[in-house]
């Protein structure tokens, strides 16, 4: 689960971790209090939405506005917070199609000697948690990490203690630091490390983390991602979830159980585990389809939950044609089939559907498909599968 | 021969009184698994259809002689049964749960260090070895036994690769689901080794999907030490970047870990990559008649 900057800059604070003070708004009558309140000659107006590369982004309605402005005045505040809020904001990483901002966050400018990067993940290699610290602050780290991998220090860390002081001074005197610098950094990189383990995150991301003219660390940014399997012991964390930056078919997919994300293509897949579905999309691209999304009934799929898988696909505009591809295991063919024929009836199908059963009862289930006067085309193999469906489309 | 699974298998079920628990350790059972009985912590000395309950997973060991543990427990709490079954010697623990926390697995993973224990997944199918023992959630009557020694990150496609492997005459030793989290017990070298070692496999079949750098550390561990003929299939060449596809572990981040830079790795270790997941039996067979 992804939070919003202000939100990770509250948890940090909470913790003792510096960040700039910093006021939340959402009209522009606010952007303008929060100004007033901090009382400072210069704020910086940051876009809050779920994607990185804000300050470079551009909005769809006023293509010169950055998404991460600075202003000196209540006026200059005042103007763009007309721009952003409620505007589309497009960034390297939310797509083409951008996101809306409907939240700003005023905070004060600081005095920047430096810009770091400093991150932690959970490195898969290393088995256990990884703080990541680089000279390069504002970029990208993955370019970073392709064109001067060795400007990128990482040391790991243990889960029972954070990172140990030693660890922290050690990055820190890599890097140049000197003198309160030391003291600071060393503060500052082992709070991180435990922010990151007490919190079970997946990321968290500071880029830039500024070393201020009084030699101090300060957060400038704050990017944190919770390792969603682990929600269950964090329940206060439910309430900073924003539901408008997910997609409504994804998040309904997940309270079904089911597993979605929404492609680019025109042949909507249902398909039972997370590899074969993945492998489906493939093969339909592999035999000339566009698949429109990955969707995983799960092992134990019901009527109720493969009547919201269709629903879910057909309430894409683009899909054209359905492929349901299922390997029954434990989960019996004949089972699959009439939950399939009870939500084909439900959800009212207007487009072919191709059907391919394999597994537990399959002969079962294929008698009550044909026997059943539905419009539905059943495939033998995958390669069947994939090219009658394909074929449903030229036709 | 086989490798993980074979005749000295003895097995109890953790979670045996839950739902999934006692479905699966019936199917074993009905297969053949020699399935002593299981554990529920508060219900120990009753018994449920024919199985033992026992409290803790040392008693279960102490009455059964088992040394395999099959976990069904809830996400919350399969990472101290992991450990609970380390402590009480168990030799092989399959953890089928999935949504365990990544940094329960970190402490699980410091806890096995220096122990005997093997641990395969979580979040996987489990291991079975044709004709012999069953364990995890498989059916399994689309395996038979034979020479290929089959790895797998996904479930599913796991069935579906054996599936195909018997259309075209060909068995498997063992056949392993190691689990789609970012932290598993055994990975692939591991099990590369063990394949590579054991005399009744002939070929290996390896089953990789988009995410992390396993399968290219995979690849290179084939480059150096495997003398069997391998074939592969990568799941995901369509997944868009910065999406989990079902996997917590199956995800483009950075732009790394994307199955072509793993279908290239494979390749250049010698690796019969199959073109499409319809094609993943007959790559095996392509990839014994290249090495004979």
């Amino acid at each position: 689960m992804k939070i919003h900057e202000y939100q990770a800059k509250q948890l940090f604070r909470e913790v003792g971790i510096p960040v700039p003070e910093g006021i939340v708004a959402k009209t522009v009558d606010e952007a303008v209090a929060a100004f007033e309140k901090l009382d400072r000659p210069l704020v910086v107006v940051k876009s809050q939405i779920h994607a990185g590369g804000r300050g470079k982004g551009r909005f769809i309605e006023y293509p010169d506005q950055p998404g991460v402005v600075l202003a000196r005045s209540a006026e200059e505040v005042r103007e763009n917070a007309e721009r952003m809020l409620g505007s589309t904001l497009v960034t390297i990483q939310t797509g083409p199609e951008g996101k809306q901002v409907n939240t700003l966050f005023i905070e004060q400018g600081l005095d920047i000697a430096k810009e770091l990067y400093l991150g932690c993940v959970v490195d898969r290699e290393v088995g256990g948690p990884v703080l990541i610290l680089s000279t390069e602050g504002g970029m990208e780290i993955e370019v970073v990490a392709h064109e001067s991998p060795e400007k990128i220090l990482s040391e790991p860390f243990s889960i029972h203690t954070g990172l140990l002081g030693f660890q922290a001074r050690k990055l820190a005197f890599k890097l140049g630091m000197e003198g309160k610098t030391v003291r600071s950094a060393e503060k500052f990189l082992c709070q991180l490390s435990r922010f990151f383990i007490d919190n079970d995150c997946s990321m968290t991301e500071i880029n830039p983390l500024v070393i201020t003219g009084d030699g101090d660390l300060v957060a400038l940014d704050a990017k944190v991602t919770f390792d969603d399997n682990a929600m269950f012991r964090h329940k206060r964390f439910d309430e900073l979830r924003d539901l408008s930056e997910e997609d409504p078919f994804e998040v309904d997919a997940g309270k079904a159980g089911l597993s979605y994300v929404k492609l680019e293509g025109n042949i909507g897949c249902l398909v039972n585990g997370a590899g074969l579905a993945m492998s489906t999309m493939d093969l339909i691209k592999y035999h000339g389809g566009e698949p429109a999304n990955f969707l995983d009934v799960g092992g134990g799929a019901n009527v109720d939950q493969v009547s919201e898988a269709f629903r879910i696909i057909l309430a894409d505009e683009n899909v054209k044609a359905v492929l349901v591809n299922i390997f029954g295991g434990i989960m019996k063919c004949d089972t699959i089939v009439t939950a399939l024929l009870e939500a084909y009836e439900k959800v009212g199908f207007t487009v072919p559907l191709v059907v391919r059963l394999e597994g537990t009862n399959v002969d079962v289930a294929r008698k009550m498909l044909a026997e059943s006067g539905r419009d539905i085309i059943s495939a033998t193999d995958l390669t069947d599968a994939a090219q009658k469906v394909v074929a449903t489309l030229s036709s | 021969m086989s490798i993980l699974v074979t005749e000295k298998t003895r097995v109890i079920c953790q979670g045996i009184t839950g739902k999934s628990g006692l479905f699966h350790s019936q199917q074993c059972r009905e297969y053949g698994t020699p399935m002593l009985g299981g554990v529920t912590p508060g219900k120990g000395g009753t018994e449920v259809d024919g199985f033992p309950v026992f409290n803790t997973v040392e008693e279960a060991v102490e009455k059964t002689g088992a040394n395999t543990s099959l976990i069904f427990v809830p996400p919350p709490f399969c990472g101290e049964a992991i450990m609970e079954a380390a402590d009480a010697g168990m030799e092989l623990i399959i953890a089928i749960t999935e949504g365990v926390p990544v940094f329960d697995m970190v402490r699980v993973m410091e806890y096995l260090k220096g122990k005997k224990s093997r641990l395969i997944g979580p979040n996987c199918p489990g291991v079975i070895t044709p004709g012999i023992a069953k364990i995890g959630i498989m059916p399994g009557y689309i395996h038979t036994p034979g020479s290929v020694g089959l790895i797998s990150k996904s479930g599913t496609l796991t069935y579906e690769a054996a599936w195909q492997l018997g259309n075209v005459g060909l068995g498997q030793t063992t056949a392993v689901g190691i689990g789609g989290d970012p932290i598993i017990g055994t990975t692939f070298i591991d099990l590369l080794e063990l394949f590579e070692n054991d005399p009744a496999t002939e070929s290996i079949m390896l089953i990789g999907e988009i995410g992390g750098t396993a399968e290219i550390e995979a690849a290179e561990y084939i480059k150096a030490h495997v003398t069997k003929p391998v074939a592969g299939f990568i799941a995901g060449k369509t997944a868009p970047p910065g999406k989990r596809m079902g996997h917590a572990g199956a995800i483009i981040s950075g732009g790394s870990g994307t199955a072509d830079e793993k279908i290239a790795a494979l390749e250049a270790a010698g690796v019969v990559v199959a073109e499409s997941p319809a094609d993943m039996g007959a790559a095996v067979k392509r990839a014994i008649e290249a090495a004979a």
